[in-house]
């Protein structure tokens, strides 16, 4: 086809299937604990940025203003190396790793909540404090419920780019999938096989995810 | 709640009446959009609000069931008083949902929660803020939708309902929390003509039955034929108040004359 002769050999990789496992099996965990964390952390963090007590908005703002516009691998290393020298605790990738992922991405989450939230009629609110309901009675039964919906395109969105984002973690020696690519890679010299294979996993869990974002957005637009 | 019916009298009318603004003030920034709004509504009254555009109707409406925060002056609703100042703290959220649950009011743009359906609109209030229980609330949003027409759209969406029926499915939901007052912003304003009648028929129904009432309108008819007394407000002032078929047939003050004329043009 090409002048290059590369051999290409993936047969050696069956070999370490635990080892991709393993490294899976943590991706996924960081994934979705990080993206639950997250989402409490946005959530709370959304709302405050709302309020009308600066005392509250301030810190709310620093924080997700903070944490958007620095980039992922610069705070991964700052929280595991920084951090300790500062504050004086020593901290364990794993949790520097769950840390700054769920602090990251939950920085998005309170942009995507308050996004959800502001983009509902002003009259929602007036109907119901109208009835008599209280600032958390309204918030919970009236604009989460309508706000949830409306956000689901964007945290879709968000949650496929955490889950890559989690290879970032490497650096500090998690073992992630990325991570034990690097492993066998050393074991190996075959860096193209394996990162080859390391994509096309992460490529196959995440393309559902994007279809069914799809679906979802589809789905919504139809219903309204 | 006083008995407040026992308590005769002209000028200590200010406990007989059921919904009351005593020197209203309110601005928005720089602009003063009230300049002191006074004027009573008595148990059983009608009383409607008509006047042009950005003349501070909605305002009104607003700052009565505290949606809107007075700069100064008094309201009452029913046994509740609230003064407001700058000495006045503002009231709590408790204390501003307590009393929103006892003045209803119904929008212009109707406001129906999307995500629920039509009886369940009705019964958000007393689950919510009364938390009453399930099978309680039900019977009361059945007999309400009953009465407002619409028995059998009790579980349809409402994104479904014509206009018309959104703005009788927000009267129901209104008045599952029994109030003491009705409030209205130009109910029928964003409805197409020929819905009109059916919405209003609804609120005439309110009125026969003594419900108390503050409606902001542009359907003079309605207002005449409905209303006991119209007070027309411009420029956040009120200009005229009297008896209904008196202000709409022959108005005192020629800032009236001149609003009305452009009405009864048409
Ligand atoms: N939240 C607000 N912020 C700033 N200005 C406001 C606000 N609400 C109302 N206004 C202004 O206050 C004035 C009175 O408005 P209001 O809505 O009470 O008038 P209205 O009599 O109800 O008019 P319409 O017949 O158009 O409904 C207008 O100039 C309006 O622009
Ligand atoms: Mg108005």
């Amino acid at each position: 086809m090409s002048g290059v002769s590369y051999h290409w050999d993936f047969s050696f990789l069956w070999g370490y299937r635990t080892v991709l496992l393993t490294g899976l099996a943590y991706t996924m965990a960081y994934t979705v604990g990080t993206i639950l964390l997250g989402l409490v952390i946005g959530l709370v963090a959304g709302l405050m940025r709302m309020s009308r007590n600066p005392f509250i908005r301030g810190p709310a703002f620093a924080y997700i203003e903070i944490f958007r516009c620095t980039p992922l691998l610069v705070q991964i290393v700052w929280f595991y190396y920084a951090f300790p020298i500062l504050i004086g605790i020593e901290m364990s990738a794993t949790t520097a790793a769950v840390l700054v992922l769920s602090l990251y991405t939950g920085s998005f989450y309170a942009e995507i909540f308050r996004g959800g939230i502001l983009s509902l009629e002003l009259g929602q609110w007036d109907a119901a404090r109208a009835v008599g309901m209280r600032q958390g009675q309204l918030m919970r039964h009236i604009i989460l419920p309508q706000a949830v919906r409306r956000m689901m395109p964007p945290f879709i969105n968000q949650s496929v780019i955490q889950l890559k984002n989690t290879s970032l973690v490497s650096t500090i020696a998690v073992t992630d999938l990325l991570y034990q690519g690097m492993l066998i890679t050393a074991a190996t010299y075959r860096p193209l096989e394996v990162y080859t294979l390391i994509a096309a996993i992460y490529f196959v869990v995440l393309f559902p995810l994007t279809a069914l974002g799809q679906y979802v957005e589809n789905r919504l637009r139809y219903a309204e | 709640m006083p008995n407040s019916e026992t308590m005769a009298g002209t000028s200590a009318a200010h406990s007989e009446a059921m919904i009351g603004l005593y020197d209203v003030h309110k601005s928005f920034g720089p602009l003063e959009v009230l300049k002191g709004i006074s004027f009573e509504v008595p148990r059983g009254g009608v009383v409607a609000l008509i006047g042009p555009s950005g003349s501070g109707k909605s305002t009104i409406l607003r700052c009565v069931n505290l949606l809107e925060t007075p700069n100064a002056g008094t309201i009452k609703v029913g046994a509740q008083t609230l003064a407001f100042s700058k000495r006045h703290r503002l009231p709590g959220d408790r204390r501003l949902a307590d009393f929103r649950a006892r003045t209803g009011m119904v929008f212009q743009s109707f406001n129906l929660f999307p995500h629920k359906s039509v009886i369940e609109n009705v019964m958000a209030g007393p689950l919510i803020v009364k938390r009453m229980a399930r099978d309680e609330a039900r019977a009361i949003a059945e007999r309400l939708l009953a009465r407002v027409g619409l028995a059998e759209k009790a579980e349809a969406a409402p994104a479904r309902l014509s206009g018309g029926q959104r703005q009788r499915v927000a009267i129901a939901r209104a008045m599952a929390m029994e109030p003491d007052v009705m409030l209205f912003d130009e109910p029928t304003s964003a409805l197409d003509p020929e819905l009109v009648a059916e919405v209003l028929a609804v609120i005439r129904g309110l009125a026969d039955d003594n419900m108390t009432m503050l409606l902001a309108t542009h359907e003079m008819a309605f207002a005449r034929d409905v209303a006991d007394r119209v007070v027309f407000m411009r420029d956040g002032v009120v200009v005229e108040d009297g008896p209904a078929r008196q202000v709409i047939e022959t108005p005192q003050h020629p800032a009236t004359q001149a609003f009305l004329a452009h009405f009864h043009r048409r």
